[in-house]
């Protein structure tokens, strides 16, 4: 559903080291680069920048399949079949990204049970925002208004990203989120329409998805650990405090329409800056949360492992039948 | 508007809530599944199945009467009022078992759907027309896996002739003959289930023996889901779908 941006403003992009194995291909592929075109798996690229593309892209696949464990969780109870069937088609696009995005990460020469494993034994991370627990029907409308709005702003400038295969699958995934997101937004508009009760699970879920949220766009720009070099390599376009302001300024109009308040006394219009103020964010948490201290994690993690285990006999069962498939072939031959 | 015949809001409710009882079950698998193609899969054919159980629930509704949409149908009934299947309610357990039940079921629903093409009831023969697509999917689907896991290796056989050495003996229900069915018969909204048997039991049969799996004999054993005496597994299943509809009665979403 998103990655964890990862960005810097564009001032600093120029004093980015390149990376330089081998200075013929190098001076064709930042050519390339610099002219906005595209690499493709084919080409040449340098070891490190594929070493990104691969972090970055099998992070964004992990937080897809992970992303369908919260959502999954209310599918059995969904309040009316016509809510079921589009929560299940939801959560089955998501796994559809997971694979395309398994997919663009293999053009890179690694395998998905490479990737998998990563996740399983903890290496890799996944978008941390699905360690939160969804509590109420109406995480599911929140989810797809706050957590899927958040996942578009971010996932918009990456269908521009340098590398071919990954900008291709964000066009179809940023398409389907936004899909996700109105549904989400209308999940919450007939909730605010109906009773005390309903209109008291939205604001509940909207002060604790808030928060949350405007995390998923990554530390303040000046703390930004990674990457003068993602941007020199035009994996990143927009820095996270950009596409912050963006999202939230967005966000508190649709609050309005909804009937819902944010959970941040400082929010307000700045008529000078022409954007939003919000109040300080709570960087413990998120990095608490990012670092898997939480049990959150614990049972996410737990549930992709024990999916996977459970499945191992189904998978051997699979390559034995075409072995044993193919060997009649070959004698039938 | 004319009397409804009860037979034939008894036949559509049967055809309803062996969709939405398999549907939901099948959906329980959602991010669980061994591997993301079939998380998918598994996932698009619960959709099939909610999707055929709107489309019935809404049309016998409509024949009832009374006012009941599709939701009050699917959320707001008493285990004896539900009219599915047995087969249908029964848990996952394993990939194997859920694979056995999806091709036991889809194959009898393909052939339900063949002869409701020529429903009386031009709603019911529309609805046939989509979903046999469908169905058709989920048996070929489920047929591959079967004959995967069948002949596999020996721990796959084993759980998939245990799964089918479980299911088989619900199959006859499939089957069974009551007056309600007959009487549906008679009208022209749709066959006789005891009529498809043989039909029946010529597709699955060649399969099984493909997966290398031994057919069950049958046994004295009967279940009644389809007359409303379920398992002790139904009254779970409707506990947690039924949960937002009877917490909050009369809300809309």
């Amino acid at each position: 559903m998103y990655t964890q941006a990862l960005d810097i403003p564009q001032q600093n992009v120029d004093k980015a080291p390149r990376a330089v194995e081998n200075p013929a291909y190098q001076a064709e592929f930042d050519a390339k680069i610099d002219a906005g075109g595209y690499i493709e798996a084919k080409d040449w690229m340098p070891e490190a920048y594929r070493k990104t593309l691969v972090r970055q892209i099998s992070q964004h696949a992990h937080s897809e399949i992970v992303g369908m464990l919260p959502e999954g969780n209310w599918i059995t109870r969904a309040p009316t079949l016509k809510r079921k069937a589009i929560l299940l088609a939801k959560v089955q696009d998501e796994g559809g990204h997971g694979l395309y995005l398994y997919a663009a990460a293999e053009t890179l020469g690694v395998s998905r049970d490479e990737l998998l494993d990563a996740l399983h034994t903890g290496k890799a991370k996944y978008s941390s925002i699905f360690n939160y627990p969804t509590l109420t029907w109406a995480d599911i409308g929140v989810i797809g208004w706050l957590v899927d709005g958040a996942a578009i702003m971010n996932q918009i400038p990456l269908c521009k990203c340098s590398y071919g295969p990954y900008a291709r699958a964000m066009v179809r995934i940023c398409k389907e989120e936004s899909f996700h997101q109105r549904q989400g937004y209308d999940l919450l508009l007939a909730m605010m329409k109906g009773t005390d009760e309903q209109r008291e699970m939205v604001q509940d879920a909207v002060n604790r998805w808030w928060w949350p949220s405007i995390m998923m766009f990554g530390p303040h720009d000046k703390d930004s650990p990674n990457s003068a070099q993602s941007s020199r390599w035009g994996i990143k376009r927009i820095s996270n405090d950009d596409l912050r302001q963006k999202f939230i300024d967005a966000t508190v109009e649709q609050a309005k329409v909804l009937g819902v308040t944010m959970p941040d006394p400082e929010l307000k219009w700045n008529a000078e800056r022409g954007h939003h103020d919000y109040g300080a964010i709570d960087w413990d948490e998120f990095w608490n949360v990012v670092n898997g201290h939480g049990q959150g994690n614990v049972d996410r993690l737990a549930a992709r492992v024990k999916a996977w285990e459970d499945g191992a006999w189904v998978r051997e069962a699979a390559l034995e039948h075409e072995r044993k498939r193919a060997a009649r072939e070959h004698r039938a031959a | 508007m004319t009397t409804p015949n009860p037979a034939h809001i008894e036949y559509l409710t049967r055809l309803g809530d062996n969709a939405l009882i398999l549907g939901q079950r099948m959906s329980e698998w959602c991010g669980h599944a061994p591997v993301l193609e079939e998380d998918m899969a598994l996932a698009n054919m619960s959709l099939d199945l909610i999707g055929q159980a709107r489309m019935l629930l809404a049309h016998a509704g409509q024949l009832e009467g009374k006012g009941r949409d599709e939701d009050q149908l699917a959320f707001l009934r008493t285990e004896m009022h539900y009219r599915n299947l047995t087969l249908c309610e029964l848990p996952n357990a394993d990939f194997g078992r859920t694979m056995v039940r999806n091709f036991l079921f889809a194959n009898f629903q393909v052939l339900l759907w063949e002869r409701l093409l020529a429903s009386s009831d031009s709603e019911l023969a529309a609805i046939a027309a989509k979903s046999i697509k469908e169905a058709r999917y989920h048996a070929q689907h489920a047929g591959d896996w079967v004959v995967r896991l069948g002949d596999g290796t020996a721990e796959s056989h084993e759980r998939t002739q245990a799964a089918l050495d479980y299911l088989w003996p619900y199959t006859a229900e499939f089957f069974a003959a009551n007056p309600s069915d007959e009487a549906a018969a008679a009208a022209g909204f749709g066959p006789a289930w005891s009529e498809l048997e043989a039909a029946w039991e010529s597709v699955v049969v060649p399969v099984l023996t493909e997966a290398t799996l031994t057919v069950p004999a049958r046994t004295p054993f009967k279940s009644f889901g389809k007359f409303g005496r379920h398992s002790e597994h139904l009254g779970h299943l409707l506990s947690e779908m039924q949960y937002m509809q009877r917490t909050y009665p009369g809300a809309q979403w």
